[in-house]
């Protein structure tokens, strides 16, 4: 088991140095380099100069990469170029902020599509599951820059109720954050949760039609007590992975979402720091994200085999 | 004794149809349980008769309705119940002992709790009672260690041992009913065989009646008091087992029994015409009558009721039925199939082939270092001659399939050689091989459904080996497809279909035609007709046998089925743990002096006819690997001598009648010991 888990990590590791040799590749083979493109037109003579010197440009590639990589290694990113501040500094609140947004987001969406789907699918083409599950296919279509477009429209616009636009400062403490994230949370959620509810549905409506459910009726087992037992424990197991996806998908991937609402995450740290070509930025938040992405699906793994008795007698045989 | 508990009243069954039509799939069945009695219902699949036992629970799938109807159980119609109810009845009054224990136990609950739920649910004990009572059932149906293997999970447990918790489950109720749908289907020769034995020692023990539903008349002949057989979701004849068996006045059941193959017959059997008509096909007149040859005009108009005939104590839906009295000893006749000349010249031959499935590690690999000692398949030497049948026979595990693989080219040998026609080595990897060896090795599988492409249509699937291997097109192409149809007695109209629109039988009919398309020299067999129904499974047997003798094909057949294999082989090799036990002429074979595993497989073997009880001579216990050192079936022989068994291997003794046995004991000692 212990073996297991030094290898998931291992392999981990791996796909962060390729990430990371990528990013820095991707950047080398960009026509010009991190001065010149920040500098633009003012790129020559000594303002050129002076910012190769400190970036240390001058150093061949495969030096500045080791260079780099010890560095994050230690935790620090370097400089970025815009704001020409240490990018621990610019990324921390942005982490917490899309931190804030996620979890709160997670802590709705995730206990509503288990419960979501599982009345559609213990309710299957009755009444619950054709109205729940057209407004899930429904919110499911539509992109979320138009369902966010709608809802601030809507709720903000004509109604009134909330804030329309985040207008807080990166650097806002948690209560600020909370009235002010209602609309992005139910933005997001509402893509979240119609893709984990039609997930946990189909999932359940398999394990319902299994021969261990039949069994366990003809067993006598109340309908209850059916679901629960020997339902939902077989029928949620696969669901871990892809709400371990839909994690690291909510922590990096809602660029679309925090523009819109204007909120300060590192989804819209992203869009910034490619339009402000602030290329030291760009790749630290590439290994933080490919970081998230495989410490949370190595998180499922290990709790998928945790979790199925199958997997975890068949890792302790070997 | 004669309490009737269920009684079903003129119960229907049936679905509504894409066009809104009723389609009953059970039709106006009536019959009653008796206390203590032991009933067998047996029938084809799509017969109804999974559909009338779990009716029988007041249990009907989703999709299904009642149509008319009850099922009385000590008067109350279950039927009309509420869940309730029924859970008050369920695992109580009626318990049941699915078909395939391995997918009913639920995989993420213990054993122990999964029996603590249905005391729980059924019983007042207490949690110490409880415990005692769960290793107390365990114990009753002999699962080694009762006391640890509460704390097992389903998938920690072999097949048979899943068998017997869930029986010990089913018991845990203290039910009147038991209700067994197929409950030793899937399992090894040898635990079935066991399985059953303590089926009817419980049975005995606790008086409780049982429903025991099968396809298998073999199964079925060992434990049921009276037999109920159904034939398109009716009942076409009910009576005591041993006159259903013995002298069968249904058409029906009289082929049926004619198409089980039997250990004492050395022919083939013979099989029936058809297949059983789908659900709503049929209009007027007898369901059987495409397929019966006492079938008259009145039965094509006309459809016979159940009649009971008091001197037979039978029930039977038949208006010809009186021409089968009397006519049981035709039932032990079989036919002759042309043995192979055995002077022709060897065709196959495999040279100490050894095979694992145990990964190279990276750097052994390297150094070309062979690492695994103890391989799942050693030492394997057979010569294969033109033109006639070998079968390989064992159990799961034995390693009969991993050799028809390794054959093929699908699994490449850790040792020794294949050599194929003049001794030319055939390469393990199947890339390296020539088209021409490609095309001369052919290979038909088990599961039709699997092995043909849904998405194409039949022209389609026998144009590949066509176009591939000679390289056909246009009119020559159609020709010849539509020759391989006949081949396999497939009309012309096949052409278009998909295999969804095919029965089982017809399936395997274009696998075999597709197998053939090749003109192949060599044809490996796997299992192929353990998918199927008895009565198609001897029509396939008797195409392969004729289309052998026609064409001149030697056939690699591999079956866990010592009937089957002694209906078509013409040489069988006994395989235990990858390792060959004995190896002769099929007729030598199954005559003793025999290896002692050969011995317990044909005692194992269930014959449909009451008088002939299998003899449980070894445990069925599962051994995960073959032993280190010394003969391969160590751990089980029941006539093992001594050390010499577990540190050396035997060697090859022939015996008189030409077999090959590999046994530490001397020929002649087993051959008295076996008398």
């Amino acid at each position: 088991m212990l073996l297991l888990i030094l290898k998931r990590i291992g392999l981990g590791l791996i796909t962060l140095f390729i990430v990371s040799l990528i990013t820095f590749v991707g950047v080398e083979v960009l026509p010009g380099d991190a001065c010149t493109t920040y500098l633009e037109r003012e790129a020559y003579g000594a303002a050129l100069d002076a910012c190769i010197k400190r970036l240390g440009l001058d150093v061949p590639a495969y030096e500045r990469y080791l260079d780099w990589a010890s560095n994050v290694m230690r935790g620090d990113f370097g400089y970025s170029l815009s704001g020409e501040m240490p990018i621990n500094e610019v990324l921390g609140p942005r982490v917490k902020n899309s931190l804030v947004l996620a979890s709160v987001s997670i802590l709705i969406g995730i206990p509503l599509a288990i419960v979501l789907g599982i009345i559609t699918a213990l309710w299957r083409d009755k009444l619950p599951d054709i109205m729940i599950s057209t407004i899930t296919i429904f919110s499911m279509t539509i992109p979320e820059f138009i369902s966010a477009t709608l809802l601030i429209l809507i709720v903000a616009i004509w109604l009134g109720w909330l804030p329309g636009i985040v207008i807080i400062p990166s650097d806002a403490t948690f209560y600020e954050l909370l009235s002010n994230i209602i609309l992005p949370v139910v933005a997001i959620s509402m893509i979240m949760t119609a893709h984990m509810a039609r997930m946990v549905r189909s999932s359940v409506i398999q394990v319902m039609a299994s021969d261990y459910v039949q069994m366990a009726i003809l067993k006598g087992v109340p309908y209850w007590k059916m679901v629960f037992r020997h339902v939902l424990p077989n029928a949620l197991l696969p669901a871990i992975n892809v709400v371990a996806l839909t994690i690291a998908w909510l922590l990096g991937g809602v660029v679309v979402t925090e523009v819109v609402f204007n909120y300060p995450g590192l989804g819209r740290l992203v869009i910034e720091s490619i339009s402000n070509r602030d290329l030291p930025v760009v790749q630290a938040l590439a290994i933080i994200l490919a970081s998230i992405y495989v410490g949370i699906n190595l998180i499922a793994d290990l709790m998928t085999l945790m979790l199925n008795p199958r997997l975890k007698s068949l890792q302790i045989r070997k | 004794m004669n309490e009737i508990i269920e009684r079903v009243k003129n119960l229907s069954i049936g679905f509504n149809s894409q066009k809104g039509k009723q389609i009953s799939i059970l039709r106006n069945v009536s019959t009653n349980i008796k206390k203590g009695e032991t009933v067998g219902i047996v029938g084809e699949s799509g017969s109804g008769k999974s559909t009338l036992a779990l009716a029988m629970m007041g249990y009907i799938k989703q999709g299904l309705f009642p149509l008319k109807g009850e099922c009385l159980f000590k008067s109350e119609d279950l039927l009309k119940m509420s869940s309730r109810q029924l859970e008050k009845i369920r695992g109580r009054k009626i318990a049941m002992i699915p078909q395939n224990a391995g997918q009913a136990l639920t995989p993420n609950l213990k054993i122990g709790y999964q029996i603590d739920e249905a005391l729980r649910l059924h019983t007042d004990l207490n949690k110490t009672e409880r415990d005692k009572k769960i290793s107390e059932l365990l114990n009753k149906v002999r699962l080694p260690s009762p006391e640890t293997m509460a704390f097992r999970y389903p998938h920690e447990l072999s097949g048979g041992q899943q068998q017997r918790v869930a029986v010990a489950m089913a018991l845990a109720g203290k039910p009147d009913l038991l209700l067994l749908d197929e409950p030793t289907t899937g399992l090894d020769v040898t635990t079935q065989a066991h399985v059953l034995e303590l089926l009817r020692f419980i049975a005995k023990d606790t008086g409780t009646s049982m429903i025991y539903v099968s396809h298998d008349l073999g199964a079925i002949a060992q434990v049921s008091d009276r037999i109920v057989v159904m034939y398109a979701g009716e009942i076409v004849l009910e009576g005591p087992a041993r006159k259903i068996l013995k002298e069968p006045i249904h058409p029906y059941t009289y082929g049926l029994l004619k198409s089980i193959p039997k250990l004492s017959l050395a022919g083939l059997p013979a099989s029936m015409p058809g297949s059983q008509p789908q659900p709503g096909s049929i209009n007027e007149g007898c369901s059987f009558y495409d397929r019966c040859n006492l079938a008259t005009d009145n039965c094509k108009k006309n459809s016979p009721s159940l009649e009971y005939i008091k001197e037979l104590d039978t029930n039977v839906r038949c208006f010809n039925y009186k021409e089968l009295i009397n006519q049981n000893n035709n039932l032990q006749t079989s036919i002759t199939k042309k043995s192979n000349n055995s002077e022709a010249n060897e065709v196959l031959k495999l040279k100490d082939v050894s095979i694992s499935y145990a990964k190279q590690k990276f750097f052994d690999q390297l150094l070309n270092k062979i690492t695994d000692q103890n391989p799942t398949v050693k030492d394997i030497n057979i010569d294969i001659k033109k033109g006639e049948t070998i079968a390989l026979v064992g159990e799961s595990g034995s390693g009969k399939s991993t050799i028809l693989k390794s054959i093929a080219g699908l699994l490449k040998t850790k040792d020794g050689q294949i050599k194929f026609e003049n001794d030319r080595i055939l390469s393990s990897d199947l890339k390296m091989r020539n088209p021409n060896d490609l095309r001369a090795i052919q290979l038909i599988f088990q599961n039709p459904d699997e092995s043909l492409n849904p998405n194409h249509t039949v022209e389609q699937i026998l144009s590949q080996p066509l176009k591939l291997y000679f390289n056909l097109s246009g009119e020559e192409l159609k020709k010849n497809i539509i020759d391989l149809l006949k081949k396999v007695r497939l009309g012309e109209f096949y052409i278009s279909r998909y295999p969804r629109q095919l029965s089982g039988g017809e399936k395997q009919r274009v696998a075999v035609a597709r197998a053939f398309a090749a003109k192949p020299d060599i044809i490996l067999c796997d299992e192929v007709t353990s998918a199927l129904d008895v009565s198609v499974q001897a029509a396939v047997l008797n195409l392969l046998q004729q289309l052998k003798e026609d064409l001149g094909t030697t056939y690699v057949f591999v079956s866990h089925d010592l009937a089957v294999v002694r209906a078509i082989s013409d040489r069988v090799a006994v395989l235990y743990q990858g390792r060959l036990c004995e190896i002769g002429p099929s007729q030598n074979v199954y005559k003793f002096p025999s290896h002692p595993y050969t011995e317990v497989l044909l005692g194992a073997v269930l014959e449909p006819d009451p008088d002939i009880k299998p003899k449980l001579v070894a445990e069925d216990i599962v051994e995960e690997k073959p032993p280190e050192k010394g003969c391969s079936f160590q751990g089980r022989c029941p006539r093992k001598i001594g050390d010499i068994c577990n540190s050396e291997v035997p060697p090859w003794q022939i015996g008189e009648n030409g077999n090959a046995i590999r046994c530490h004991i001397n020929i002649e000692e087993l051959a008295s010991l076996q008398q």
